[in-house]
């Protein structure tokens, strides 16, 4: 191997062609301005907007003219009872949500990864719910779980159970809205981690079997550490979503009833819509850092054990 | 003996809950889209009695003088746009990025991971559109989509460049090619099926977008299909045959999509998954 000389000529000879045309400007065949019209466009609508709403945050603003009043904003959105509720709602859903996808996007990788029938037919019917709009799929859901007559009581009291009044009850508006997240996130999840169940090399599960270890025993000492990159991506991508989410909220509740299913990003829009475009931007700013203080070390954590392994 | 058992038993469960899951909202959805006014109401999983798709269909098309119908080409202009423009776009950005190294890689990797992670900050976003007279206007969400979806797409457009070998690129420019003709004439044709996947996963995303069109081109005389829907749940209160009928025609433009390009949309949204 080290006495392998053959490279070097192939080596020599790229090397004036790359060096001449870096030297003079404009002829390296890869030139900077192509980076030139996304990055005026990235700027302008996506930057400056994110590096002047720590500004506006410590601001009384109504977009012409705008009053200096420090971190009042904040002490208003720590202070009152409906904007708390927003920040713990915005855990608390991104939590539920990232946990349930998780764990219902393994077993059914590992059930449609198994030999059963009907494969084909029962990934395509997972994963269309992720095409659709979060808007139908709220309003859809929404008569579904009509206390009264919707589906899903009246399913549940046919085998007898007492649903709860989901939507228009306080303790579950939120946990509701979750749970459709889930119906309509779970099929990407699923596919997520079919990709990375498929790339394990057959010869571990072969290899295990031989040695006599149980289905259980090789899912969790070789498909859960192998599969440990999507469950990265998993965890990192409907964390991401679920700290954000608006869309499914606010078509099915509003943040209602009350504010008791109200997060960050229905607040914001709240405050911007009542014309308190300081407090709207500060509520930004809290969006901002939950979400980077969150998924910044967490995907670092995830990615240094993966280098471990 | 117990492999079948596992094979057909485990399948038929399998089955059975995905049609109690997925299929009968999907279906209720449908069945109630085609009902009357009075059957729709009761909120059952029950077959129309009388089919009123054709009744449903042209009540909702021309209900608020023709709305949806507007709403229509607004989405599609805004999709067709924005995704044209994203895609040769972050091709360019993606194929300096992987090609050239240079002080600017950690730059512009840091500023794509942002773009992935951060929070659009909302009302600043507005400021910046009113300074430029794009507040209010298609023009605008369409930048504004561009904007938001360039990290993806350059995330996705890098990642199979890296495949394409760059003794191609200097074959190409000892041919004499300069850098405009050898990347729309000679590396541009090869990312075809990555092209498709950008468009078909974007496409999907931007048409089925909300957040931004209620922000960005508030209204009801210009709005989006989302908007238009969502707008349609406060009027049609009463009225579910209507409102399911609106859900089904702008869930056709994606279903379509699903049916052709099911495996560039899988391979779009599962990028990354195997690498991390």
């Amino acid at each position: 191997m080290t006495l392998n000389t053959a490279p070097t000529p192939t080596a020599v000879r790229p090397v004036p062609q790359a060096a001449h045309p870096k030297r003079r400007k404009g002829k390296s065949p890869y030139p900077y301005w192509f980076y030139l019209p996304a990055a005026v466009i990235y700027t302008a609508l996506f930057l400056v907007p994110t590096v002047v709403s720590f500004f506006f945050s410590l601001t009384r603003w109504n977009l012409s003219e705008f009053t200096f009043i420090g971190l009042d904003n904040f002490v208003q959105l720590f202070q009152e009872p409906a904007l708390i509720k927003g920040l713990t709602n915005t855990f608390i859903y991104g939590l539920v949500t990232s946990v349930l996808k998780v764990v219902l996007g393994m077993l059914l990788a590992v059930l449609l990864t198994s030999q059963i029938i009907a494969r084909g037919y029962l990934r395509s019917v997972m994963f269309f719910p992720v095409l659709l709009s979060s808007i139908g799929v709220g309003i859809v859901f929404t008569a579904l779980m009509d206390p009264r007559n919707g589906m899903i009581n009246e399913g549940l009291a046919a085998i007898g159970i007492q649903g709860p009044a989901w939507l228009t009850d306080p303790a579950w508006a939120l946990i509701s809205v979750a749970l459709v997240d889930v119906w309509k996130g779970v099929g990407l999840a699923t596919v997520i981690y079919i990709a990375g169940i498929v790339s394990i090399p057959q010869e571990y599960f072969e290899a295990a079997k031989m040695d006599g270890a149980s289905s259980f025993k090789s899912f969790f000492n070789i498909t859960l550490p192998l599969a440990r990159p999507a469950t990265a991506t998993v965890i990192i991508l409907s964390l991401i979503g679920g700290l954000r989410s608006f869309d499914l909220i606010w078509a099915m509740t509003k943040g209602g009833p009350g504010f008791t299913s109200d997060v960050i990003a229905s607040v914001i829009y709240k405050q911007y819509q009542a014309g308190f475009y300081g407090l709207s931007t500060a509520g930004n700013v809290v969006l901002f850092v939950i979400v980077t203080a969150i998924i910044l070390p967490l995907s670092m954590f995830l990615n240094r054990k993966e280098v471990e392994q | 003996m117990s492999t079948a058992l596992k094979r057909y038993g485990l399948g038929v469960l399998a089955i059975a809950v995905s049609v109690v899951v997925f299929i009968i909202p999907l279906l209720f959805m449908v069945l109630t889209a085609v009902k009357d006014r009075k059957e729709a109401a009761k909120l059952d999983f029950a077959w129309p009695t009388n089919f009123q798709f054709v009744e449903n269909f042209t009540a909702v098309l021309s209900a608020r003088k023709f709305m949806l119908v507007t709403a229509f080409i607004n989405s599609t202009i805004l999709t067709v746009a924005s995704v044209t423009i994203l895609v040769i776009l972050a091709a360019m950005v993606a194929w300096v990025l992987q090609r050239r190294k240079s002080r600017w890689n950690g730059v512009a990797n840091f500023l794509i991971l942002s773009g992935l992670i951060i929070p659009p900050a909302i009302v600043p976003t507005i400021w910046v559109l009113q300074s430029m007279g794009l507040f209010k206007t298609l023009p605008g969400l369409i930048l504004i989509e561009v904007a938001f979806g360039l990290s993806f797409c350059v995330m996705l457009f890098r990642a199979f460049i890296a495949s394409i070998p760059k003794e191609l690129d200097e074959a190409a420019v000892i041919d004499g090619c300069g850098p405009v003709r050898l990347f729309f004439r000679v590396i541009f044709p090869l990312l075809r099926s990555v092209i498709i996947t950008v468009i078909v996963v974007q496409s999907v995303h931007i048409f089925n977008d909300f957040q931004n069109p209620l922000y960005f081109l508030p209204g009801d005389a210009n709005a989006t299909v989302q908007l238009t829907l969502f707008n349609f749940q406060s009027q049609f209160t009463t009225n579910y045959n209507l409102l399911f009928m609106n859900i089904l025609l702008i869930t056709v433009p994606p279903f379509i999509m699903y049916l052709f390009f099911n495996r560039q949309i899988v391979a779009g949204m599962t990028a990354g998954a195997v690498k991390g």
